[in-house]
């Protein structure tokens, strides 16, 4: 292939991946919508926060009932695995001056994944560029398509939207779960969230199962078969 | 404080995408860094799905979300893409409720 095919290639996956994730914007919206927040509250969480995960994860948190700041620790916690995208993009990019504070709204799991395992420096920016951009528009504009449908239909709980949200983060979850330590993890973190939920604060108990992931990562050992741990 | 909260962890989770492009990669280069770091997704996600679905308040119950939950399990299992599954969540819950009001 040559470098023009090679750049359509990437050009034509990321716009794919653009418009998938893009499309769930609406999901997001409608859900924000439900759990009481205002169309205007759902689209600048898209806007500024930008980054799905945190954004189910502040609505979530705040829907059921729990303090603003508690949803805002709970967003930030999930935000930190995008410095580490950062890190691992940096080289790649090489982005210097008024494109690297641009660049960073994007840094998200998709335009990621479609950057960092491209050949050259070239078509890892191509990847990002074109995903990051066609994220943040389509993303943008379904979230407030969804949350002004989310406003319109009255109880969300007719229609299930309540249940619509465990749905959502079972499934930003799933890809995780194919290693057998995140199982682990992830049973004890639901585990210990579900015995926080009688004796804390709403919105506690979702903070209290990030210490278990920190705990974890403390007491278990890299991949080192011979170690021992004591 | 809604607002408050939200402009706040939205400036916060830029600027935590922002210090990835801009700090040396050494600063975060320490094996449990980059595990907790892994760590942190799963087990918020997992929390907010057992609390997303079973908690009421500070009251854990089983209603019809535990139904919808179970539906998207099946669709994931059925390799459906993302916004598949959170409509057959949504519409499992729903339909039950057209059922069984009040559950």
């Amino acid at each position: 292939m040559s470098d023009s095919d090679l750049r359509r290639a990437v050009v034509r996956d990321s716009l794919g991946v653009g418009i998938a994730t893009g499309l769930y914007g609406i999901s997001f919206g409608a859900v924000a919508a439900a759990g009481g927040l205002s169309v205007a509250q759902t689209c600048a969480l898209s806007l500024v926060m930008f980054t799905g995960a945190s954004q189910f994860a502040f609505v979530g948190v705040v829907a059921t009932g729990g303090a603003p700041l508690s949803g805002a620790l709970t967003a930030l916690m999930l935000g930190t695995r995008n410095t580490l995208y950062g890190l691992k993009l940096a080289p790649m990019l090489g982005f210097r001056g008024w494109r690297r504070p641009l660049a960073a709204q994007v840094v998200i799991d998709e335009s990621t994944a479609m950057s960092v395992t491209r050949e050259t420096s070239a078509l890892a920016r191509t990847g990002f560029v074109t995903t990051g951009a066609a994220v943040f528009v389509l993303w943008n504009l379904f979230t407030c398509v969804g949350a002004v449908a989310g406003n319109l239909i009255g109880d969300p709980r007719t229609y299930g939207l309540d249940a619509a949200v465990g749905g959502a983060f079972l499934a930003l979850l799933w890809p995780r779960l194919s290693e057998p330590r995140n199982r682990i993890i992830a049973v004890c973190a639901a585990a210990v969230a579900l015995g926080a939920v009688p004796v804390t604060a709403a919105g506690v108990p979702v903070l209290v199962a990030g210490g278990v992931a920190l705990l974890a990562g403390v007491l278990t050992r890299p991949s080192a078969p011979t170690e021992t741990s004591g | 404080m809604t607002w408050v909260a939200i402009i706040g962890a939205g400036v916060g989770c830029y600027l935590l995408k922002l210090a990835g492009l801009s700090l040396p990669a050494r600063v975060l280069d320490h094996p449990l860094v980059e595990r907790v770091a892994d760590l942190i997704p799963v087990a918020l996600l997992a929390a907010l799905v057992a609390v997303q679905v079973f908690a009421e308040g500070t009251r854990l119950t089983v209603d019809a979300r535990l139904a919808g939950l179970a539906a998207a399990l099946v669709a994931l299992l059925l390799r459906a893409p993302f916004l598949v599954v959170v409509f057959v969540a949504a519409a499992t819950a729903a339909l039950l409720r057209v059922v069984f009001p009040g559950w």
